[in-house]
Parts: structure tokens; sequence; C-alpha cells
């Protein structure tokens, strides 16, 4: 059997499964008074793209400064990096968002709620790309910077020339997959009142009444934005994928 | 090249591998060390080739004495070449790229000027068919060719080779060491780390016996290998040659 076929075969499925149990829930569709607020959905979706492309450019620099601490020879610098990405890893997104956005930016006077989100989500996916970052530079063989000593280039040219170019592709799936997560994510921001797609799901359903009318549209959105990042990692891996 | 290695040592964390060891060669081209595994030969090259500063000792080629501060130990590494046993290659660039690299990265050259550069080499060691195949397309025999041959077109003083033939089947190792056995006849000068008894004898001028981190024993190929009269040298001659 194709590819394909067979996708198209899982997915067939899996909709007559949800479709069936729907007809014995006898849920009463009215897809008319949601279609009504079709603006709101298409604001928020806007919304969550914009604030996930920038935590997205964010989280990837939060990162890359997390990893080189964590690989830092310097005891306290790599203590910051651990103990950074151990605290962000080892608790709930919802808390993080609600001690940033109420006591951390209330503190140090910082208003705008789509700037705290960003900062917020960034730092939170930050601490897994830093571990991914690491890992990318640790899965270099020991012998690739001997030679490249070996031949007399500088530890900077070394980085650049050498290990980053074998990093990056190494990191790159994993990195797409992070995204994917960020983006998902994103839609707890709705928590401290960021108008994105979510939060315009939870008002559509508190204006109508029709839940399933409200957030069937949210998965699919969701949807639109990570499919195309998932081909796109497992693109990347099948392209980068050559053995020493 | 003249080589005077003194006191030398070098410890890591509380292992001495190399143990107060000296070595004082004649003029030589090719200088083969061989010994038993574990007993300091590749520690030794390291240092020779300064990729390691050695705990306490010295090192001199030709009167020239080894730099210990690593700005100066890069631009020794520059005026010469060292080939691992594996890995040497950058996998994500060409053959032809590896080559080009140090070339244009580390000694100026144009790219025009680095490409004709290495044309004839590539073509003398029949490698151009090659060139421009990633290093995982390439057997391990012609990988460990192109990386001698990017040690050597940056034309260095000396090559330093850590048992270029260890990680290949018979038949890899047989062209690799050809390839060595013309660097002979070519009159490059190289230091040589192997267990190929058959290329030592053929190619080195010296031979050194490195073992417990001290030279046990240094002379002819001939001296060494059959006549040697220290018995930590005779009894690994004994078990490892027919």
């Amino acid at each position: 059997m194709p590819r394909w076929l067979a996708h198209i075969l899982v997915v067939a499925l899996v909709a007559a499964g949800i479709g069936l149990a729907l007809v014995r829930a006898e849920y009463v569709w009215n897809w008319a008074l949601v279609w009504e607020y079709r603006q709101r959905f298409l604001q928020g979706f806007g919304v969550t793209i914009v604030l996930s492309l920038a935590a997205l450019v964010v989280s990837t620099l939060v990162g890359i400064v997390a990893a080189l601490l964590l690989g830092s020879k310097h005891a306290l610098l790599e203590a910051m990096g651990r103990v950074y990405v151990e605290v962000i890893r080892g608790t709930p997104l919802l808390v993080q968002l609600l001690l940033g956005f109420y006591v951390v930016a209330n503190a140090v006077g910082l208003e705008n709620r789509y700037v705290v989100g960003v900062l917020v989500l960034s730092l939170f996916s930050g601490a897994y790309m830093a571990e991914i970052f690491r890992g990318g530079l640790a899965a270099i063989p020991r012998t690739q910077r001997d030679s490249a000593r070996a031949i007399g280039l500088t530890p900077w040219q070394s980085h650049r020339l050498v290990i980053l170019p074998q990093a990056v592709r190494i990191v790159l799936p994993a990195v797409a997959g992070q995204f994917v997560s960020l983006v998902k994510d994103s839609s707890l921001l709705s928590v401290i009142a960021v108008s994105e797609f979510t939060l315009a799901a939870q008002e559509v359903n508190s204006f109508t009444y029709s839940t399933l009318e409200s957030y069937l549209p949210l998965a699919a959105g969701y949807l639109l934005l990570t499919l195309p990042l998932s081909a796109l990692s497992r693109l990347l891996e099948r392209r980068f994928q050559y053995e020493t | 090249m003249k080589l005077e290695v003194r006191d030398l040592v070098q410890r890591f964390g509380t292992t001495t591998v190399l143990d107060g060891l000296g070595l004082l060669t004649g003029e030589v081209r090719a200088l083969v060390l061989v010994g038993p595994s574990g007993g300091g030969k590749s520690t030794l090259l390291r240092i020779l080739a300064g990729l390691d500063v050695p705990v306490a000792g010295s090192v001199a080629f030709d009167g020239e004495t080894l730099p210990r501060d690593e700005t100066a130990l890069r631009a020794y590494r520059r005026t010469v070449g060292t080939v691992f046993q594996s890995y040497n290659l950058f996998p994500h660039l060409s053959a032809l790229e590896n080559l080009l690299l140090p070339l244009i990265h580390v000694h100026g050259l144009s790219m025009p000027e680095a490409r004709a550069r290495v044309r004839e080499p590539l073509e003398r060691f029949q490698l151009m068919a090659h060139a421009h195949k990633r290093p995982a397309e390439l057997s391990g025999g012609q990988k460990q060719r192109i990386a001698i041959l990017r040690a050597l077109v940056v034309k260095p003083k000396r090559l330093f080779l850590d048992e270029p033939t260890s990680a290949l089947d018979p038949e890899m190792t047989a062209e690799v060491l050809e390839m060595i056995g013309e660097l002979k006849t070519l009159g490059t000068q190289f230091v040589l780390v192997t267990h190929e008894m058959g290329c030592a004898r053929r190619v080195a001028d010296e031979l050194a016996f490195v073992g417990d981190g001290r030279v046990l024993a240094h002379g002819s190929p001939a001296d060494i290998i059959d006549r040697c009269s220290v018995p930590r040298v005779r009894s690994f001659f004994a078990r490892i040659l027919p």
C-alpha cells in the first residue's frame, strides 16, 4: 500500500470514530452562530502566528546562550545554565506565565502582556532548545576538534567552519520538533488574557454556548501550523542523513 | 630532520603515560615509532605534532624547541601536518573542500590558487574521480589517503601519522601503505606510528620502540626488529612476528 493511501486511511478511520461518538452524543450543531465570529478567530490566529514567530526567534537565542552556559568550564556559569534549564523544564508553563506576568513583570513595570507572553514562552522553550543544542555539540566526535586544530584553525575558525555546520545539521530535526511544541504551548498565553487563537475560541464559546463548533476550528488551526513544521522536520532529517 | 626529545613526562589524571622519555635521532627523513598499545607512542606523537603540551621535558626539531603556549603552538601546527587513525575528514564537506579548507582559511590562498595546488596531487594519487564525494561515500582507504593529502598540500615541513591504517581492512591498509611508501620516495619527512612491521622496515630510517612510557630501544629497523638485546623488545617481536 502506498504511504499516502495509508495516511488517508488512518485519518478516515479516526474521523469516522470521532463522528460516531458525536452521533451517539446526540450533539446539536450550530455552526451558523459561530460563523458570525469568524473575524475573531482569524484575528486570534494571526496573533498566534506572530507570537509564535517572535518566540521562535527569541527562544533560539535564549537556547544558544543557555547552551553556552551549560558547556562553560566556569563552575558558576555552568551552574547558572543548569539551574535555569532544570527549573524551567521541571515546572508547568502555566505557573511560569502567572508568576512572570503578575509578579515579575509587575515588579519591573512591564505592562505589555504580549511582550511578557513572548518572553516567558521564549524562556520556557529556550530551556529545551539549550539541551538540544548542547546535545548537538556533544555529538561531534573529539577527533573533529583535533583535526581542526591539527590543520591550524583558530578556535573561532574551528567552530565556524567545522563544529557549527555539523551541529546545526544534527539539531535541526529536534529544533523543528521543539517549534511544533512552542506553537501549541502559545495557547496557554490565554491565561494572561493575551488575545490569541485559544482565547478567541474560549470567548466564542462563552458567547454562543457552542463548544465543539468553537474548539474544533481551534484544533484545525493549530494543525495548519504544526503539520508543515513536522513535515519540514522530517525533510531535514532525511536531507542531512550522512554518517561520518 | 633531527629530533631531540629530553625527559618527556605526560600524565592524564593520575596515570603517567610518558615517564621521562628521551630520544636523540640522527639526520632522518622517516622516523617510525612502534611498540605495545598503551605504551605511549600516540601520546608522544601528539606532543611532537604540537597538539598536546607535556607536563615536563622538551622537544626540538632541527634544534628548534617546541613552544608551550597555544598561540605559538598553533603557528607551529601550521608548518606541519597530522593524520589520525580515523575521522580526519570533515563529514559535511566534499573531499575536495576538505583539501581546500586549510589552504584558504589557514594559508591564505585564493580559491583558484588553492584549486590549482590540489589538482596535481589528486591526480598523482588517483583520487581525482573521488574529489566531489562526501567522506561518507568514500572507502576507508580513500578517506585516509585524502586525509594524508590534506596534510600534504599545505607543503608542511613534516607529517605526523598516528596509526593511519589501524582502522582499515588489509586491502585498504595496502593502499594507504603504498601511498606512505611513495611519500618516502618523494622525499617527504614524516614520523609514523604503526603496527605494520613490514611497512616500518621498508620506510624507516630509524625505528624507536616505545613501551612503558620510555624509548626502550632505538636504531635501524633491522637492529630493533631482528637483533635487539632488550628482553621487553625481543618478546614483543617474538609474539607478533611469524
